[in-house]
């Protein structure tokens, strides 16, 4: 099962290293990691994606918590949350393709953030499905280069 | 005040009364204050030695065990002797030297990150790059150490850090946000447990480390005692609870006595106390205590549910939850299954036979002759499983040997630690031959400190453990497990000795107890066995006994890896 786990922790060096520790330890592959400040500049939110037995995990997410420089830990699987990803897309275009990827970049409410005559670079940001979707909708016209943020995620309420 | 000072000052502040420890290039600062500090200084001839020596003088005393290392290979040898005591929840605070800051990550020369090396073997660590950093993160270390469930904890300080200076003063509190040991029990959940345990016909404590970590071995007397409620203790359970006491079943689990496997097996409740299920204990998982319910009192949530479920999870403190646990209880009617095990304990005793001398029968005569007064390390392999099976523990921090790890190499030096820790009692170390080679390099540091460790080398001229394995599962080849007189081509190799039934390979450990300036003898007879302890017992000098023991001894009973444990093999025939 998917697993999104968001972690609280302090904004040190060496906390990511311990962190993706705790799962490489027990040979989980980390589908997604994204870091960054909260509110408060010493504090960082992590949120993981990853793949594994629930069991193991809770496991995982209790050895988290245990760290000294975790704050906080959830589990979102079963809870009610909202997530994101954002993607940076090159996609390649020319004078007859260009207006069909704008209707497409339309429809998934995305934007174009730079436009040559040979390719346009788009930004979307949604759900991983509405991410994965745009991206199947583009790759027919051929997708030079994509960067993905992987997924942050915060609890509703 | 300069950084190596304020390490000195930590080391005053939080009562270290001995450090173990090994200079070098990184480190030159900090030995230069220890040089006009007072401070005990015993300086071991490896750095895993002071490691385990520091070790060792944690679990016999209780207090945080302290060694330094300077950068690179100082702080790589130290690696074994953390990882033995992470996993055995030991307090320790290990400091390392480092390169300069401005050299970190140049590859400089004798530059390692130890600070990512030790990561999954630390509770926590720390590279110290700010010096106005150093007293809070020293504070800090010695707190993380010994709160919550102990462990090592590494301060990597590099070489500029030491000899930089700040206003900062030494903190008298630690505040952190990630990190806060919950002590208190549930009350609700003991409540349960208690009823819970009034209600079961057939309960049986199984008690771990953590007893003896939280010094909660007197309620755990009483709470068996005031209920009724036989016990059996892991490895590092042993002197958690007296094994003299009626109520005591020995140790349980791959060489447990076959009562307390039995009682395990058909308990219909398991009061699980401070240990974690480890698979040496449990045998195969699924199989392991089938018919019971289960507590589990463990201050780390993480023991909890991590290798079998659990009905009534109590996280806290051993000695707190025990105390509020004994408020909760009455006597239980317990007569018929005390009965049952009664029977077992006379029908299973722990045995063994006869030819040649066994190590069994010379770790009964240490018994005999110390009547459970004496600290015992052990070494890994044989040795420890027969120490563990023939000496009689009656009280806390008094077998120290490395459980979870299973370091070879471990017990000498962790005698060392403790006899400097305690300098009134006797110490002794028992070894195997392989083991013993591991570390041997630190009879010169007992020597030279006046450390009157006693160490009894059972020599059966193999590494017996290994040995064994190879003989029931492997069909007795024995690859690369006889330490005698074979040679590489299975030629004879070089002897010192034929006669008297010794095992002729080298080294000769009795001239080379000489050659460190400890003394040694060397017996091969039951009869031999009082007149050499008592001699070494007598004596103020580090001393060795080399016991030539029957080669084919083997430690019974015995459940196979990955077997459930009723399946115990009892003996070769």
């Amino acid at each position: 099962m998917k697993h999104t786990i968001s972690a609280l922790v302090e904004n040190k060096s060496g906390v990511l290293a311990r962190i993706a520790g705790l799962f490489s330890a027990r040979g989980f592959n980390i589908d997604s990691l994204a870091v960054g400040e909260t509110q408060d500049a010493a504090i960082s939110r992590m949120t993981i994606v990853v793949r594994g037995d629930d069991a193991v995990l809770e496991q995982v997410c209790k050895q988290l918590n245990k760290l000294v420089d975790v704050i906080k830990v959830q589990d979102f699987a079963g809870k009610d949350f909202v997530d994101r990803e954002l993607i940076l897309l090159k996609v390649s275009t020319d004078g007859k393709t260009r207006h069909e990827v704008l209707q497409i970049v339309e429809i998934f409410r995305a934007k174009i953030i730079d436009i040559k005559a040979k390719s346009m670079t788009i930004e979307a940001t949604g759900s991983d499905s509405k991410v994965d979707a745009i991206i199947d909708m583009l790759k027919p016209f051929g997708i030079k280069e994509l960067a993905r943020t992987g997924k942050i995620a915060i609890a509703r309420g | 005040m300069k950084g190596a000072e304020i390490l000195i000052e930590s080391f005053r502040k939080e009562k270290v009364d001995v450090v173990f420890g090994y200079p070098g290039g990184s480190v030159l600062d900090i030995f230069d204050i220890i040089y006009k500090s007072g401070l005990r200084f015993i300086l071991t001839r490896h750095e895993q030695g002071a490691a385990h020596a520091a070790d060792g003088y944690a679990r016999a005393t209780g207090k945080t065990g302290v060694c330094i290392a300077t950068s690179g290979p100082g702080a790589t040898n130290l690696v074994t002797g953390i990882a033995t005591a992470y996993m055995d929840s030991v307090p320790m605070v290990a400091i390392t030297g480092q390169v300069p800051t401005r050299m970190i990550g140049n590859d400089a020369f004798q530059e390692a990150d130890i600070t990512g090396i030790t990561r999954p073997i630390t509770k926590h660590n720390y590279l110290v790059k700010d010096i106005d950093e150093l007293p809070r993160i020293l504070k800090e270390a010695f707190y993380i150490a010994n709160t919550g469930r102990p462990g090592p904890v590494l301060v990597d300080i590099p070489k500029d850090i030491q000899n930089a200076s700040t206003d900062n003063k030494y903190p008298d509190s630690v505040e952190m946000r990630g990190y806060k040991p919950n002590y208190e029990g549930h009350i609700q959940q003991i409540k349960k447990a208690a009823e819970m345990i009034m209600a079961a016909q057939r309960p049986v404590i199984y008690a771990g480390g953590g007893v003896i970590i939280s010094n909660g071995s007197e309620e755990l007397t009483k709470l068996a005692g005031k209920a009724g409620i036989p016990v059996t203790t892991t490895l590092l359970g042993l002197g958690s609870f007296p094994s003299t006491d009626d109520l005591s079943l020995g140790m349980l689990g791959m060489h447990g006595t076959k009562y307390a496997n039995l009682a395990v097996q058909d308990t219909d409740l398991l009061i699980a106390v401070g240990a974690r299920f480890d698979d040496r204990v449990t045998g195969k998982v699924s199989e392991f205590a089938p018919h019971a319910k289960v507590i589990h009192i463990d201050i780390d949530p993480t023991s909890i549910r991590k290798n079998v479920n659990v009905d009534i999870p109590v996280v806290g403190d051993v000695k707190k939850v025990l105390a509020e646990l004994i408020k909760n209880i009455k006597k239980c009617d317990t007569q018929p299954w005390l009965k049952k095990i009664a029977g077992w304990k006379k029908e299973y005793p722990l045995s063994y036979g006869k030819g040649g001398l066994k190590p069994q029968f010379v770790i009964e005569k240490i018994y005999e002759l110390t009547r459970g007064d004496a600290i015992i390390t052990t070494e890994v392999g044989q040795n420890q499983m027969w120490a563990a099976q023939f000496y009689k523990y009656t009280r806390p921090r008094t077998f120290l040997s490395s459980g979870g790890l299973g370091t070879m190499g471990y017990g000498l030096p962790a005698a060392m630690g403790a006899q400097a820790g305690c300098p009134g009692k006797l110490v002794f170390d028992i070894a195997g031959d392989g083991s013993i080679q591991m570390n041997i390099q630190e009879l010169t540091t007992c020597v030279l400190n006046k450390l009157p460790v006693k160490i009894i080398i059972l020599n059966n001229g193999c590494l017996g453990m290994v040995r064994q394995w190879q003989e029931l599962f492997y069909g007795g080849r024995y690859s690369s497990t006889i330490l005698n007189s074979k040679g590489p081509d299975g030629e004879k190799g070089i002897t010192f000795c034929e006669e008297n039934k010794c095992h002729p390979y080298l080294p000769d450990f009795i001239k080379l107890a000489g050659a460190f300036g400890a003394e040694g003898v060397r017996i091969s007879k039951d009869s031999e066995v009082i007149p050499a302890l008592k001699k070494a017992i007598e004596s103020d000098k580090t001393y060795i006994i080399e016991c030539i023991v029957d080669p084919e001894e083997n430690v019974f009973p015995m459940v196979p890896a990955g077997a459930s444990l009723n399946e115990m093999i009892e003996s070769m025939a």
